[in-house]
């Protein structure tokens, strides 16, 4: 589904040359639930900007389902973004004027879905990610957990193919945490491509594909079947070598 | 993007600032009622004396002795003619003359009883009422007696005849007026002001005892009107024609009516552009705080911006969008501007009410057509920076 094939990004800091990405090569299959680890600065939210199609590589090939993308005009990668991608961030970005309702229901409406066609989905959504009873509330009158759940709702109106989340639990608690992620790893069950960037150990654990990134290039990627990755949860990272670097509220997006 | 969801997003933006919106609209409102306003006063202003000018009739042409050209050589001295009343009587012969009345003026005090009025005395020929567009209101105006052999009749105009006799009847009455005496024959109707000077505290007497009475030896105009097939400039050239006969040169100049007001027109227009300009300043205030507004709005909604296109929004239809609100505010500033502009007009209408003002309905259509184009225009670099932004930065922004 997905093809990185010798994919760079490099990043002029002053006179420096920074490489966010380094001749990155990576496949990622249908269906696949990948975490994304290393400490800050090695590339990670570089490479979900690049799969998410926000960004274009300095050089190398990024090819979604066959397709090449360096040859996609603005509006055709917008429209590739809208269509088949999902975005979850961290601090969950909703527009806090508009109610969980509207949040969800953005992506339709950017698309031009009509609105009859519009409400059924949204309604949907709600009542799966328990949300029914806080449809009409505007962001600031939903807890962590609730704008997340909002956000994710977002993410998947329009059935993406694939799900990019960069920290989704890095604001929550640990129980709203944990609910977000039993709720992306459901999603992922249902045959959405799950890949997620974290600096929580345990997050990165569940997943059964895990990256790790360092300096721009990935220095590990290794399975982890389902059985392991439950076991894991307490356990300590199987790399051997400790990552101690906890959430830190960090925004996300550095390299 | 439906044009209808375009439109709710917009209206949302917009309204989930209100105080803002308010302000940055209230700027263009007060910007498109000082245009509307000024503009309006112009061309009232411009109607007003337009048809001062014209209730002479604009079929008219003044002939005045002299020539106003500026000459290259000073000193020459002048071998001007005054204009007589038989260069009057000669113009009235030429083709396609309808009136010709020769004018003298002067001041002096009118006598009745034991009354005195000091007002202004006009020496006229007969044609006067018709050349003039004046109508008699009692009796009847100074017959066409031979020149030089005028009886000794007065008409009075109304100021004049209240002031003299009341409410009693003048005709028949003798008046003195420098110690000539006059008989009433008639009364003008009530004409009013114009341009502030009475035309109604006047008596007119026939030219020839005009000119004895000041003293003088020449006209000080000539009026002639013409009919409505001839061109005012062939007409003119007639007049030059036969007056350079009579003089043997041209010591005389002619203004012609349509032409002095069509130069007043011009001169007119250009004031009221003017003064809408003067007004278009405030709109202009009006555009940059919309730009300003909107150069925050997008620095505060990044973030917004970032996650519209992760989710699929083209550059159009960011663009769209922040073009939408500063178009949106504009044209509410428009409505606002109309609202204010009925307020004042209204207080302007009770305190002076003889202010001359047209406010054409047009305008109103084309003050929210204008303060949209401000709109387009004041948000068009502020939009196309949210258009441009980079996603990955802008998602970085909280």
């Amino acid at each position: 589904m997905i093809e990185l094939r010798q994919l760079c990004r490099d990043f002029l800091v002053g006179d420096q040359t920074v490489h966010a990405l380094d001749h990155l090569d990576l496949n990622i299959d249908k269906g696949e639930y990948l975490s994304v680890m290393g400490p800050s600065g090695s590339g990670k939210s570089t490479l979900l900007n690049m799969l998410g199609l926000l960004d274009k590589p300095s050089a190398g090939e990024y090819l979604l389902n066959g397709t090449a993308t360096s040859g996609l005009k603005e509006e055709q990668r917008a429209s590739l973004r809208g269509g088949h991608i999902g975005f979850v961030f961290q601090s969950y970005h909703l527009i806090p004027r508009l109610n969980a309702r509207e949040n969800i229901e953005l992506p339709l409406v950017l698309a031009g879905v009509a609105p009859k066609l519009r409400q059924p989905r949204v309604d949907e959504l709600l009542a799966r990610l328990d949300l029914v009873d806080r449809a009409e509330h505007i962001p600031n009158q939903l807890s962590g957990g609730q704008r997340q759940r909002v956000a994710i709702g977002r993410a998947i109106v329009m059935e993406p193919d694939l799900l990019l989340a960069d920290e989704p639990t890095g604001n929550l608690d640990s129980k709203s945490g944990l609910e977000v992620v039993t709720l992306l790893e459901e999603l992922n069950a249902g045959g959405i491509t799950l890949l997620v960037v974290t600096h929580d150990e345990n997050m990165g654990a569940r997943a059964r594909r895990r990256l790790h990134m360092i300096d721009g290039a990935i220095s590990r990627d290794w399975q982890t079947d389902s059985a392991e990755s439950k076991s894991i949860l307490t356990a300590k990272p199987p790399t051997g070598k400790p990552l101690t670097q906890k959430t830190d509220g960090k925004a996300p997006g550095e390299f | 993007m439906r044009f209808r969801d375009s439109t709710r997003m917009i209206l949302g933006a917009v309204l989930s600032n209100r105080g803002k919106s308010l302000l940055t609209a209230l700027g263009i409102g007060v910007g498109i009622a000082a245009v509307t306003l000024l503009t309006s006063l112009g061309e009232g202003l411009q109607h007003y004396l337009l048809g001062q000018f014209s209730q002479f009739g604009t079929r008219i042409i003044a002939i005045n002795p002299g020539k106003d050209i500026t000459q290259g050589l000073g000193g020459i001295i002048s071998s001007t003619k005054p204009l007589s009343l038989g260069d009057a009587e000669s113009l009235r012969l030429l083709p396609g003359i309808e009136r010709v009345v020769p004018v003298v003026q002067g001041a002096g005090a009118v006598e009745y009883g034991n009354r005195e009025r000091k007002g202004d005395i006009l020496g006229v020929g007969s044609d006067m009422p018709s050349a003039w567009q004046f109508r008699v209101a009692m009796g009847r105006f100074l017959p066409d007696d031979q020149s030089g052999r005028s009886r000794s009749y007065a008409v009075l105009g109304h100021t004049m005849k209240t002031e003299l006799f009341g409410a009693s009847n003048p005709l028949g009455q003798n008046i003195r007026i420098g110690g000539l005496r006059f008989r009433v024959i008639g009364v003008i109707e009530e004409k009013g002001q114009m341009l502030g000077f009475d035309m109604d505290d006047i008596v007119y007497i026939p030219t020839d005892k005009a000119l004895q009475l000041f003293n003088r030896e020449g006209l000080m105009e000539i009026d002639v009107t013409f009919g409505p097939s001839h061109s005012s400039t062939r007409i003119a050239e007639r007049v030059t024609q036969r007056l350079l006969e009579r003089h043997g040169e041209e010591d005389f100049t002619l203004t012609s009516q349509d032409e002095m007001l069509a130069t007043m027109n011009k001169v007119l227009q250009i004031l009221t552009i003017g003064v809408a300009a003067l007004g278009g300043i405030s709109l202009l205030v009006g555009a940059i705080g919309i730009a300003t507004i909107m150069t925050i709005t997008v620095g505060e909604r990044t973030a917004e911006i970032g996650l519209l296109r992760s989710i699929g929004s083209s550059r159009r239809q960011v663009l769209i969008l922040f073009l939408g609100e500063a178009v949106l505010m504009s044209v509410l500033g428009g409505l606002l501007g109309l609202l204010i502009l009925t307020v004042v007009l209204s207080a302007i209408k009770l305190a002076v009410p003889g202010l001359p003002f047209a406010l054409n309905p047009i305008y109103l259509i084309a003050a929210i057509v204008v303060s949209g184009l401000i709109g387009l225009v004041a948000g068009v670099v502020p939009a196309r920076k949210a258009a441009q932004l980079d996603p990955v930065d802008a998602l970085r922004t909280e």
